[in-house]
């Protein structure tokens, strides 16, 4: 690699006296005089040297930014269009239908259900994980024997595909054959049947969908502790801070950035959840354990009703811009970026 | 990091000890501070840290030794913890019953294919945001960033009539193509090309190497840590990635492996659990030997991306 040279003799004065335009440094001779950055700004060769440099960026980043806007951007528009037609893939033109599409769902009983099922599905999954989260990287943090491996097993969830999760789970609440059925017979009690009554499914889910997410929430809390200034500690423990107070008054607070970061990612990916809930109930019995993402695919790709599955489909995307804003301004007035 | 002293024991015990206890803090007093901790407080902890291992290793336990157990041993009550005979007879079963070489095939491809890509996408992305001068390079940024926020299902329906348009249905082209656009690995990209000491990268300029070569004789090679640590985070994504293949594909041989899963419950009547377990199995433990193989920098990678 010729072009590592750091020191030569002969360039060193001239990048260090180029430091404040660097980009006009390469293609101004180090022998000419001194020339004042107003007249360097307004050189046909700083001009010339912009416009590369623009040209050059926007061809580098062109290929990711298109494949974000094709894919991205275009559909979740397109998607808003969509869903103010009457449309099954198949039929040549859509219809327009304005907002029937939204009423219809909104006077829909089982809509509110669905919507219901995403609120528990993702509320519980993103309290308990943060939560045991805080507890079990707190945990991890004590260092006693075994954490590290305990980290390991915890994380190693996140890493397995969801379809391998839920079929795993599917067996474990198997009521004759599985787990639960030990685990309730240690309690004198029958397993209930997870994920083929109504009253459970929703539940079946939502646990095994936490148990996926909570070691990567475990590892990053873990990490955050590990992070935070020991010194504040110190001078807390000094003052008599200890046990609970300690971790109410001075980890929690310092640790806010961090669960503020993990609710917003934790919702979205909750709120995208799919493969579990595919593999374990596929929405039922009924629209029991239905969810908004599940009901997109549903509506879409089963019953090819375009006009209801885009719709279900903005109003999860306004739901999670809504919940992302409020984080946000409410991020801003109680997270503690000390 | 195993020095640290007193400040990481205590708000960690503090959950633990305050359920067991009234008022440990208080009896403890003057004493917790110290690096040694009571002895009754690290049997706490170490029981804490044996039922998290419990919770998590015990369902993984269970899918390996249900695939390994003979089907009768499977079927029977109580249950048997600790297979008495092994037999790879699940495996046999699942791979016969549905093309799992096929898949294999698919899932390799397709994972393969796309995070080269991708990870191509982000360098050359990163680069540019690093490196190069432009005006309106934070508007850009954004826009990138913030697709990070876009739910995968508001694009679903649109992305299936893009390539249904192109004719990829059921290709591998129309697989892999969607999902190559990058935010999280060109942002983890971005903030450790953005510790890289620019004069040594002036000083290349000086001797006339251009953007491309500085990039690829200097930056690149500089970044190789981060590349690898993203490149192992964007194949495990796609490897796992569910709805898009299932939606795009439609014959069992374009199929990847987390769907040829769910074609081999139903090939296996829903309930022949040890070969469905075997074929769980085989979806898995690719990416169970890649995290033993590689957890440090796995985890480093997603706790850099959550805590910067």
């Amino acid at each position: 690699m010729p072009v590592t040279i750091t020191q030569d003799p002969g360039t060193a004065p001239g990048a260090v006296s180029a430091k404040p335009v660097p980009a006009a440094a390469a293609t101004r001779p180090p022998s000419r005089p001194v020339v004042t950055a107003e007249q360097r700004r307004r050189s046909p060769q700083r001009r010339r040297r912009v416009r590369r440099d623009a040209m050059l960026f926007l061809a580098l980043i062109a290929p990711n930014f298109l494949a974000i806007l094709v894919f991205s951007y275009y559909p979740a528009l397109y998607n808003i269009g969509l869903s103010f037609f009457d449309w099954d893939f198949v039929a040549p033109r859509p219809e327009f239908v304005g907002l029937e599409n939204y009423l219809s769902l909104l006077t829909d009983p089982s809509f509110g259900e669905v919507l219901r099922n995403t609120l528990v599905f993702s509320g519980v999954s993103v309290v308990v994980s943060i939560a045991g989260g805080l507890l079990l990287g707190s945990l991890m943090a004590t260092k006693v024997p075994l954490t590290g491996f305990a980290q390991t097993m915890a994380f190693a969830p996140h890493m397995l595909p969801g379809a391998a999760v839920g079929t795993l789970w599917l067996f474990m609440f198997d009521p004759n054959y599985g787990l639960s059925r030990w685990l309730f017979s240690q309690l004198g009690l029958a397993s209930p049947d997870w994920t083929t009554t109504s009253d459970w499914s929703l539940w079946a889910i939502t646990i095994a969908y936490t148990w996926q997410r909570l070691g990567f929430v475990t590892v990053i809390c873990y990490t955050a502790i590990l992070d935070l200034p020991k010194d504040l500690y110190e001078a807390a423990a000094l003052d008599g801070a200890h046990g609970w107070s300690l971790f109410r008054h001075m980890t929690l607070p310092l640790l806010s950035p961090i669960t503020f970061f993990l609710s917003i990612t934790g919702i979205i990916s909750a709120a995208q959840a799919f493969d579990i809930i595919s593999i374990m109930t596929n929405g039922g019995p009924g629209t029991s354990s239905s969810t908004l993402s599940w009901m997109v695919y549903e509506e879409a790709f089963k019953t090819f009703d375009i006009g209801t599955a885009s719709s279900a489909a903005t109003i999860l995307l306004i739901i999670l811009l809504v919940i992302t804003w409020i984080q946000v301004r409410a991020g801003e007035r109680t997270v503690n970026y000390a | 990091m195993s020095t640290l002293p007193a400040p990481a024991p205590s708000p960690s015990a503090a959950p633990a000890a305050a359920e067991a206890t009234p008022a440990p803090a208080a009896r403890n007093r003057g004493r917790a501070r110290g690096p040694r901790r009571p002895l009754w407080r690290t049997a706490l902890l170490m029981a804490g840290v044996l039922a998290t291992i419990a919770v998590f290793l015990v369902p993984i336990y269970w899918l390996f030794s249900s695939a390994l157990k003979p089907r009768p041993d499977i079927y029977t009550w109580p249950l048997q913890w600790i297979p008495t005979r092994l037999t790879l007879d699940n495996f046999v079963e699942a791979w016969t019953s549905a093309p799992f070489g096929r898949f294999f095939l698919n899932s390799i491809i397709t994972t393969g294919v796309g995070t080269v890509l991708e990870i191509t996408l982000a360098v050359m992305c990163a680069y540019a945001f690093v490196f190069v001068d432009f005006r309106y390079k934070k508007i850009f940024f954004g826009l990138i960033v913030a697709s990070l926020m876009l739910p995968g299902h508001v694009t679903l329906i649109v992305n299936y009539m893009t390539v249904a348009n192109l004719g990829w249905l059921n290709t591998y082209q129309g697989i892999i193509l969607p999902g190559i656009a990058s935010a999280f690995a060109m942002f983890l990209l971005y903030q450790f090309m953005r510790t890289i000491d620019k004069d040594i990268l002036q000083a290349a300029e000086i001797d006339g190497a251009g953007h491309l070569r500085r990039m690829l004789t200097i930056v690149v090679p500089l970044s190789s840590p981060m590349i690898l640590t993203s490149t192992l985070i964007v194949m495990v994504g796609k490897w796992n990635e569910y709805v898009w293949p299932l939606i795009v594909t439609s014959t069992a041989d374009m199929r990847t492996l987390p769907i040829g899963l769910q074609f081999l419950r139903q090939q296996e009547g829903m309930s022949n659990w040890g070969a469905i377990m075997a074929g769980a199995v085989f979806v898995s433990l690719p990416m169970l030997i890649l995290f033993f193989l590689a957890q440090k920098r796995i985890i480093g990678g997603l706790a850099a991306g959550a805590l910067k």
